[in-house]
């Protein structure tokens, strides 16, 4: 057994790979709110609540229509995304033309029904899941033991963050979009949609949120406050890495996750704060956050 | 925030109010507790107060805070932990509670003051997050337990505030004065500042104000006096927990405030007694309760911008108009 520091390698790597799974939900879920944030200019408060959903359609599919984890990775996300669809039409878009604040009282309403409801019908405490049978299991690698799902969910939420990053970076569409983040008006003149732009965006965004809920399942229990338990931390990883960057929420994301693992291993009493002390840093540095263009 | 998006101008906020409501209120303290229980009214008053600091910064000034539960918090177990453990008299603890809640003031603005609209409301959350950690860790909160059975004590050394009356009385006292301060406060050459930093912050920098050390000092003034509520509060419950310094509480705030009437006097007084009512009276609806304030939320959002006493006083001025 290798000792670093005095910790065994075995905790080290363990700990990191934690750091590394709950990374990848902040990557997921910091994405989707820069991308709703890019275009709305709304921080999105039921983000959380959405996420929690999207964990809840995997587990009725599966509990209730029999329907297992793969086909739920796919129809879950287009659940949700359709909900948030219905919500930006519903009630977002009337908003628009006021101070962005009101859209995140609003959606913080919102979070506050989702969750009430979701609390009452099915308790407090957690709902399992189980890991799809394909995934089951683990390899050694030698220095440690890796469950398969787990290193599943690093590597798919890493191809569907980078799917994103260049969807929006390198694809026509995604070119529309940063114009229209830019200057709408000028966008709406060349005859793009804008209105229908921003109501598919806040879908995208909300979809996202809907996979990492997915993904989530099998690990941590499908419970209703799943999703303040993590958006709260998710917040503060927007702040740091720059509010509305892609590429930033992404780096930012896994790094934070890692940061709080490793804290976890060397000095845990801080590891629930420690993302926290790391913000406030950055902020006296770098107001405008990491990746940041400016507050 | 301007509270007049998207509604016609008020003077509501610009005039000094008659002596008239404040007499009203006066009444309504003295008649109360024959009507209502005490300690339902002391709970009332304490989130009542808690609404009032927290329009200052949101309704006069113009900055959304979605962390003002850390300075509620921190400020009842200061207060909590004087009196129980060190043994000080209850006015002592009070103060002690908030000056607690006004030094993380300073520091959590300084952090955040310089930051605007959705940032702002971001980074504040995110710190009182921090602080929620910290009390959830530290040794001397107690943990999920909380600060329990807190003695009253004796104001001053003198009167026992053990009878729920007694210290009514108190608690009354205490809240219409720093209600008269905050109205005296709202009013001064210092509040039109602040109000002027609300509307149009870049014109009141070009007229010369450091915008930011008002903003500051109205962030310090009201998580001092949100600071004061927390930390009667604790008296009044013999308790502090965990509750008032989760992000819930927070929103609580935010939601008495929209829905008595953003930027008006009366209005988050007025908007805590009918969530307070509501949570007293729903209480065995158990999570509906959370879907109610959320539908609250979202009907106040959407059509009721101004809140209670916000449109009260938008309908007075178009009769008196007439």
């Amino acid at each position: 057994m290798i000792e670093i520091f005095g910790i065994s390698s075995q905790a080290l790597f363990g700990q990191l790979l934690i750091g590394l799974i709950n990374g990848a939900f902040y990557a997921m879920l910091s994405l989707g709110l820069a991308v709703i944030f890019g275009m709305l200019n709304i921080i999105n408060f039921c983000h959380g609540a959405l996420y929690m959903i999207g964990a809840f359609v995997a587990w009725m599919l599966l509990n209730w229509l029999g329907l297992g984890y793969w086909w739920a990775l796919i129809i879950s996300p287009i659940v949700t995304a359709v909900l948030g669809i219905l919500i930006e039409r519903l009630f977002l878009q009337r908003l628009r033309e006021l101070d962005h604040l009101y859209g995140l009282l609003l959606t913080f309403g919102l979070a506050l029904i989702l969750e009430g409801v979701f609390r009452q019908n099915f308790g407090a405490s957690g709902l399992p899941y189980r890991i799809p049978q394909e995934l089951t299991g683990g390899t050694n690698l030698g220095f440690m033991f890796l469950p398969n799902y787990r290193a599943w969910v690093i590597v798919f939420s890493l191809l569907i963050c980078l799917g994103t990053w260049f969807a929006i970076e390198h694809t026509r569409l995604g070119s529309y979009l940063r114009a229209a983040t830019e200057n709408p008006a000028l966008v709406q003149a060349f005859g793009v949609n804008v209105s229908r732009m921003i109501t598919l965006t806040y879908g995208f965004g909300v979809g996202l949120a809907a996979i990492a809920g997915v993904l989530a399942a099998p690990i941590y229990q499908v419970s209703p406050l799943m999703g303040s338990n993590i958006i709260i931390v998710v917040f503060a990883v927007v702040v740091i890495g720059g509010m509305g960057s892609i590429l930033g929420s992404i780096i930012t994301g896994f790094g934070l996750g890692i940061a709080e693992g490793l804290t976890k291993v060397f000095y845990p009493e801080a590891s629930s704060t420690v993302i926290f002390v790391i913000m406030a840093i950055v902020l006296l540095i770098r107001p405008s956050g990491l990746f940041g263009k400016g507050a | 925030m301007s509270a007049h998006a998207g509604a016609p101008a008020s003077s509501s906020n610009a005039t000094p109010l008659s002596w008239k409501p404040f007499a009203a209120l006066a009444l309504f303290l003295v008649i109360g507790p024959a009507v209502i229980y005490p300690v339902f009214l002391m709970k009332a008053l304490c989130f009542a107060l808690f609404a009032c600091a927290f329009n200052i910064l949101l309704g006069f000034t113009g900055l959304l805070s979605f962390g003002h539960a850390a300075f509620l918090g921190m400020a009842s177990y200061g207060s909590a932990h004087a009196a129980k453990v060190w043994g000080f008299t209850p006015e002592l603890a009070i103060l002690f509670g908030t000056v607690v809640a006004m030094l993380l003031g300073i520091v959590i603005g300084m952090l955040t003051i310089r930051s605007r609209g959705i940032y702002f409301a971001n980074i504040t959350l995110a710190f009182a997050q921090m602080v929620f950690f910290f009390c959830l860790q530290a040794k001397f909160t107690g943990g999920e337990d909380g600060i329990q059975s807190v003695q009253r004590g004796k104001l001053f050394g003198l009167i026992s505030l053990q009878s729920d009356m007694v210290m009514y009385v108190f608690v009354a006292i205490l809240f219409f004065l720093t209600f008269l301060l905050i109205y005296r406060i709202i009013h001064s050459p210092f509040g039109q500042v602040l109000r002027a930093v609300r509307e149009n912050e870049a014109r009141a920098t070009s007229l010369g104000y450091k915008v930011e050390h008002y903003k500051l000092a109205a962030f310090v003034l009201s998580a001092t006096l949100v600071g004061l509520a927390g930390a009667v509060k604790a008296l009044v419950f013999q308790l502090a927990s965990l509750t008032d310094v989760s992000w819930q509480m927070s929103g609580e705030v935010v939601l008495m405030t929209l829905l008595g009437g953003v930027g008006t006097i009366f209005g988050p007084a007025v908007g805590a007694f009918v969530i307070v009512s509501m949570e007293n009276y729903l209480a065995e609806l158990g999570s509906w309760v959370t879907v109610i304030q959320g539908i609250i939320f979202v009907l106040c959002v959407m059509f009721f911008r101004r809140g209670i006493v916000g449109t009260l006083s938008d309908l007075w001025a178009k009769r008196q108009t007439h």
